[in-house]
């Protein structure tokens, strides 16, 4: 067991480290997070930035460990987060890098990478949330297009997306899991109508979008038709490996400043109050370790996240909510104001044990595929 | 960074189940609750295995291990519920004559309770005045100190019994695991009600969590590190052979079965580290310092 990095990782850290020194700075103040359009230019501002200065690259074609030191060192700086270009950068770009021909390759993955264009994700639908392999959109051959007609729900930022990673059912008669294919919809296609919907932050986080006969070239399906449940499988292993090494690090960095605040504001001589933030320093650090841990063994099992991610996403989404329940204690009456800092971070957690799979899902999955429990109903 | 277990440690770590199946299985478990004591032979057996010597340097004769390792036997040790001051004796190695080759059995009055004063050879701290309790874990007969100064069990101290923790924490998640596999009711394996999966889920990933941070505490060394090893891994025991009592059913609560000598144990090994509010209060004071 060993936590040292290389001569070559810890070089990477310094001259990362550096440059985000001086470019940081002069970054423009970060837009209000209910404007989406804002948010979109803001967000592919900085991933340019990053794409001109040889970074963007640490996504898909740096070891695990490169990609941690990088999310590590942006995060401790107080760099933008990944934002508008979550799907693209985390979910769908890895997807097409290991499921998609050279041609998808060299269409869709530079411009993610550069920042010309955005991704959602569209997987939810209104009578299929944890049950994702019911879904009911469907899709059926026209020449070279498929027409898709359907809806998507819960969509996060529909509106400002250029594509979206879309599951279709293209063969009703299968098993449900058989029938599912996996298409890289272009979101300006006549027929989409997407509807903004407020999330209990009160923002328009994510949408409901509408499908009518909506035409999808044959050439933007990414893996085998009906094959798509296999490719999702692939999609969401990125999205609970290795999608919130960035946030465990902006979790310590919270929790540090929740204690500088408590000493100002008094309520650090409350010793209930101190020890239960010592003791979610202790959780940040295992769950800090455990990322080590998983990004070490995704290393070595060729770069593709194991099931470990959902023993993390387990831990992590409760350990989230019960920070910012610590600030809330922290602000005392202060939390009830939404311009104070924390609040609408404490509204947002609220979404950890739900999206990306529910917390009792994820203990179905820990359950089943680790321990080998038999399936229930 | 290779956060992982190197081949060698993973051989040590077999190397010491192995031998621990062989010298402390679940009969020798149970005849030692029928007839409480330690077992010397036992103890030397270790001794010669190196458990006790592991950290010591090969100058001094001992395998010149590191803490890694050290929890990784310790880990096993847990796992397996082998009673005994093991963590005074092995900390006492290469000090106390004997203590290396397990032919002195040695106790230290630290925080907690002490445990094994009448069948140590050797006492480190003040005992005087020490009077028995009857014990809440069967195979860990404790005295109270009355007027003993505060001590503190150090870092290492701290961290090794958190190895033990994690242990225990392994295994109950396995005995639970094992019997949500196979006992049925309702005409079907209990492990297929989500109440009782979620639970293993539950347990699985305190384990896992608590095993990040001890094996990380032990690469490091460093105290808030492993005072933070210390609180998940005390959580992971305490809370996983609790539930893992509860997957048991009544079975579970009998004497019989091996369930309670876990969550027993977890308790003795809980107090040992000082009092969990010590450790809250150095994480904290970490995230003011
Ligand atoms: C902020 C946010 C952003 C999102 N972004 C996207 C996105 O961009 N794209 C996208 O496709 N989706 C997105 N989602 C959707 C998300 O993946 C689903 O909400 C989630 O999978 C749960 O599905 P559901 O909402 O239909 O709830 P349901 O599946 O109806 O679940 C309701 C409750 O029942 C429980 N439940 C359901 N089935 C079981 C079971 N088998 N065992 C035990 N309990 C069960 C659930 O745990 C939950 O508590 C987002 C969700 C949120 C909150």
């Amino acid at each position: 067991m060993d936590l040292s990095y290389t001569p070559e990782e810890e070089d990477f850290r310094a001259r990362l480290r550096e440059w985000l020194a001086e470019v940081l700075p002069g970054l423009p103040p970060k837009p209000s997070p209910d404007d989406w359009p804002a948010r979109r230019a803001y967000d592919l501002g900085w991933q340019r930035m990053l794409y001109d200065a040889g970074y963007a690259e640490v996504y898909w074609n740096a070891s695990p460990t490169v990609r941690l030191i990088f999310l590590e060192e942006t995060e401790q700086a107080g760099a933008p987060y990944v934002g508008a270009n979550f799907v693209g950068l985390l979910h769908a770009g890895p997807t097409i890098a290991s499921e998609g021909t050279p041609e998808q390759r060299a269409r869709w993955l530079p411009p993610v990478l550069r920042g010309d264009e955005v991704w959602c994700q569209g997987f939810s639908e209104p009578d299929a949330g944890s049950d994702l392999a019911a879904l009911r959109t469907r899709a059926w051959r026209d020449g070279d297009h498929y027409v898709v007609s359907g809806s998507k729900i819960w969509t996060s930022h529909a509106e400002v997306a250029d594509w979206c990673e879309l599951l279709v059912r293209t063969d009703p008669a299968a098993p449900k899991h058989r029938g599912i294919t996996w298409l890289a919809m272009p979101m300006d296609a006549p027929g989409i109508t997407v509807r903004p919907l407020r999330t209990l932050a009160g923002s328009a986080e994510f949408a409901e979008v509408f499908l009518d006969e909506v035409q999808v070239p044959v050439t933007n399906r990414v893996g085998a038709e009906n094959d798509g449940w296999r490719v999702t499988m692939v999609t969401l292993s990125f999205e609970r490996g290795t999608a919130f090494v960035g946030e465990v690090v902006a979790c310590r960095r919270v929790l540090g400043e929740l204690a500088r605040e408590a000493r100002k504001n008094g309520r650090w001589d409350d010793p209930v109050l101190r020890r239960r933030l010592g003791r979610l320093n202790a959780e940040f650090r295992a769950l800090w370790r455990l990322t080590q841990w998983n990004v070490s063994e995704a290393e070595a099992g060729g770069g593709v996240p194991g099931i470990g991610g959902s023993v993390f996403k387990l831990r992590y989404s409760h350990a989230r909510q019960e920070l910012y329940d610590a600030a809330a204690a922290v602000l005392g009456a202060q939390s009830l104001d939404l311009d104070r800092l924390w609040v609408l971070d404490r509204l947002s957690s609220l979404s950890y044990t739900i999206a990306a799979g529910t917390s009792q899902i994820q203990r179905n999955i820990v359950a089943e595929r680790i321990l080998g429990l038999p399936k229930g109903r | 960074m290779r956060f992982q277990l190197t081949e060698d440690q993973r051989a040590l770590r077999d190397g010491v189940r192995q031998l621990l199946a062989r010298r402390f299985d679940a009969d020798a478990l149970r005849a030692a609750v029928a007839e409480p004591g330690l077992d010397r032979a036992l103890w030397r057996g270790l001794g010669e295995a190196g458990f006790f010597a592991l950290r010591l340097p090969e100058s001094d004769g001992g395998v010149g291990l590191g803490l890694p390792e050290a929890v990784l036997a310790f880990e096993e040790a847990g796992r397996a519920l082998l009673p005994g001051p093991l963590v005074a004796t092995h900390l006492a190695a290469g000090t106390v004559a004997g203590a290396a080759t397990g032919e002195t059995v040695v106790t230290a009055v630290d925080s907690g309770p002490v445990e094994w004063l009448t069948e140590a050879d050797v006492v480190l701290g003040d005992a005087s005045g020490a009077v028995p309790l009857r014990s809440v874990d069967p195979l860990t007969p404790l005295h109270r100190v009355p007027d003993a100064l505060p001590a503190t069990a150090g870092p290492v101290a701290v961290l090794l019994t958190a190895a033990e923790q994690l242990g225990t924490a392994t295994r109950a998640c396995e005995l639970a695991v094992r019997h949500a596999r196979t006992r049925e009711q309702f005409g079907q394996p209990i492990g297929a009600f989500q109440a009782v999966k979620h639970l293993c889920a539950e347990m699985l990933v305190r384990a896992e969590t608590a095993r990040a941070a001890v094996y990380a505490a032990a690469v490091t060394a460093d105290p808030v590190d492993i005072a933070a090893a210390r609180l998940l891994a005390d959580e992971a025991a305490e809370r996983g052979a609790r539930d893992c009592l509860q997957v048991h059913g009544g079975m579970g609560f009998t004497w019989e079965s091996e369930v309670h000598l876990h969550l027993k144990r977890a308790w003795v090994r809980a107090q040992r580290g000082g009092e969990i509010t010590e450790s809250e209060e150095l994480l904290a004071a970490d995230l003011v310092g």
